[in-house]
């Protein structure tokens, strides 16, 4: 066996890779043809609508695989994922709004907002930011920079627990209070919006979207496997020898200053990636997004799904974000009540999830069958 | 510092004078007998004085038994050696070069001493392999082991100290299912993967059966020689039956050192262990 083909069996058996595959060709075969080839009229039709919702959903399933990465696997509870998410979407949304052209409100080659503030030229964080490629390398740069070190000092620091989860719940409150501001240089508390093209293709036509939706799609099973690599190898050992047992993995000569700086940072990376996504399928982005409730969120879908499977993040973040999406328009001020009603459920009753689930029925199955076997007469 | 920058060595090609500029060796210089000097130790917790300038050298190959009531400073000696406590003053030497008090825990593992904790501290949720297998000697920083594999030498190393602790039934069991004595065993089977020069053992015996603690005792012996071991013990018995040095620790220093018998006898020792 090859090292590549060993790789192969080493992330998922028979079963998982032709789930994998069915699940690719639904994404990139199915989803598109029932939007773009069955006509609007047809049962069979998909709308942009859900086209737009399961796009979105997808972006929030790549944030749980990170924040599973790094609270699943390695035991640190991040409550500020929001804003390396957040981060990345303003990223990408400076190229979108510099792609607007002179077809904003003023008629001008500038954004609104810095019109409506009177601004002659772009301040420096705009620098370069009509080029595609600077704004794509900045959603990677600068959620991985404001992690990698924020992190170092953390965790050298050796700032834990929920010490450490909230001090990042801090930060992202605080950044959204930094992003509210007109002078940041981001539109204040109205953000981006109004996009009208993507590498000068219009944004919101049904080819566009369905572009990036498969563009999202393959981002999500790439981060899957990726995420799965690392949880295989010997490198997620330590992380989940870490979440059990840190004193024990640096006695054993390992520093797990850099393990944890890794996975912390690439987790940002990941949620910065999704944000850029986001932005152009949902068409805004504004400092409510680095708001604490959304970053909670983030490990509600994770502990929902069930800590520490990567099946399990992507399932959580689909189920309570379907929910979400429901119940908001059904009941919209009981949303939070019954989010608080999953959480708590899910706490007392679904240590492991859903995903962990289906094992304590099997668990509660096999003991009663035992039980049953001991006690001859017994039903 | 390096042989090197010496002249007449590298222009002639010819031995260095002897000790004329000695080469600094990687690892433990053992070479004056003593693998471990603590020096005028002093740590205190808010007023309490855990350790109060103790000394102790330890010889390289020695097994030396540490005992002591309650709170005489025996487990915070062993979190000074290994890096968990910083001493308030003094000095803790391995060998003759390296100083311990400027390093981590990790650098501490590496440069050869391996921790065993009162409590069995091991990997409950990986199998008993895995758990060897991330304690075993090797490359540990990050990078590498993003891509790390295990090659058949490693596999038969992990399975040499499998069948050394008696574990190589239950080699695929998670840690978190193993009884604590033989959690105790995987863990000091941890530590012999990490190939240290000096073991620091807490209570290794504790909640062993009486077949168990006798297997330790053994292992203990066989190891002496060719490591260091410092084992912190309450189990009289278990001690006698392995001490050749004891040292009696109290109220954070050094309250009397020699063989049992002399130990056991010494009428300080007496009043300390059967009170005032």
């Amino acid at each position: 066996m090859g090292p590549i083909t060993a790789t192969i069996s080493r992330l998922y058996g028979t079963r998982g890779w032709i789930a994998l595959g069915v699940c690719a060709v639904a994404l990139f075969v199915v989803f598109p043809v029932l939007n773009l080839v069955v006509p609007a009229g047809s049962p069979f039709h998909v709308s942009a609508y859900w086209v737009t919702l399961i796009g979105k959903i997808m972006c929030y399933a790549i944030v749980a695989l990170a924040m599973d990465l790094i609270w699943g696997y390695t035991g640190i509870l991040s409550l500020g994922h929001g804003l390396f998410f957040a981060l990345g979407g303003y990223a990408f949304g400076m190229y979108l709004m510099r792609q607007i052209g002179a077809d904003g409100q003023y008629r001008v080659n500038m954004p609104d907002f810095m019109v409506f503030l009177d601004w002659k030229e772009f301040p420096w964080q705009w620098w370069a930011s009509d080029q595609f490629w600077w704004c794509a390398a900045l959603v990677v740069l600068v959620p991985g920079l404001v992690a990698f070190v924020f992190g170092y000092f953390a965790f050298r620091s050796r700032v834990k627990g929920v010490y450490f989860s909230i001090i990042t719940q801090a930060l992202t409150f605080a950044a959204m209070l930094l992003f509210f501001r007109n002078d940041t240089g981001f539109g204040g508390n109205n953000g981006f919006t109004d996009f009208k093209r993507i590498l000068g293709i219009p944004v919101t036509t049904p080819e566009t979207r369905m572009a990036l939706f498969a563009v999202t799609g393959l981002t999500l099973i790439t981060v899957l496997l990726l995420a799965r690599y690392i949880v295989t190898s010997k490198f997620g050992r330590i992380l989940t020898a870490i979440r059990d047992a840190e004193s024990r993995v640096m006695f054993s000569g390992y520093d797990t200053l850099w393990y944890k700086l890794f996975i912390w940072t690439l987790s940002a990376v990941l949620c910065g990636i999704a944000g850029a996504l986001y932005v152009p399928q949902v068409g805004i982005i504004n400092p409510s997004e680095m708001s604490p409730a959304n970053s909670i969120e983030i490990a509600i879908w994770v502990a929902v799904g069930g800590r520490g499977t990567l099946v399990g993040a992507i399932l959580g973040a689909f189920v309570v974000n379907g929910a979400k999406s429901w119940f908001t328009v059904a009941f919209p001020e009981y949303w939070l009540f019954f989010l608080g009603a999953i959480f708590i459920a899910v706490t007392l009753f679904m240590p492991n999830g859903l995903v962990g689930l289906a094992g304590q029925l099997r668990d509660r199955m096999r003991v009663r069958k035992a039980s049953s076997a001991l006690l001859p007469g017994a039903p | 510092m390096n042989a090197v920058s010496n002249p007449v060595a590298t222009a002639s090609g010819d031995q260095p004078f002897p000790g004329y500029s000695r080469v600094l060796q990687p690892g433990v210089d053992i070479s004056h007998k003593a693998i471990l000097y603590l020096e005028d130790i002093s740590v205190s917790f808010d007023g309490f004085k855990a350790l109060n300038r103790l000394m102790l050298t330890i010889d390289s190959g020695e097994l030396r038994c540490i005992i002591g009531p309650n709170g005489a400073g025996k487990t915070t000696m062993m979190d000074v050696i290994s890096g968990k406590t910083r001493p308030d003053s003094g000095t803790v030497y391995f060998g003759q070069t390296i100083d311990l008090t400027r390093l981590t825990e990790a650098q501490i593992a590496h440069a050869g001493i391996g921790r065993k904790f009162q409590k069995p501290t091991v990997f409950e949720n990986h199998t008993v392999f895995e758990n060897l297998e991330l304690a075993m000697k090797t490359d540990k920083r990050a990078r590498a082991s993003l891509f790390a594999l295990l090659d058949s030498a490693q596999r038969d190393r992990i399975a040499q100290t499998l069948d050394r602790i008696e574990l190589a039934a239950k080699a695929d069991r998670p840690a978190g299912l193993l009884s604590h004595g033989q959690k105790q065993w995987l863990e000091i089977g941890m530590l012999l993967m990490q190939e240290p020069r000096l073991l620091l053992l807490d209570e290794p015996v504790a909640g062993m059966t009486d077949a168990e603690t006798e297997r330790t005792a053994e292992l203990f012996k066989t190891l002496a020689g060719t490591h260091t071991l410092i084992v912190v013990e309450h189990d009289m018995d278990f001690v006698a039956r392995i001490a050749r040095t004891v040292t009696v620790l109290h109220e954070g220093s050094v309250l009397a050192e020699g063989p049992m018998e002399t130990v056991q006898n010494d009428p300080r020792v007496v009043e300390v262990y059967l009170g005032r």
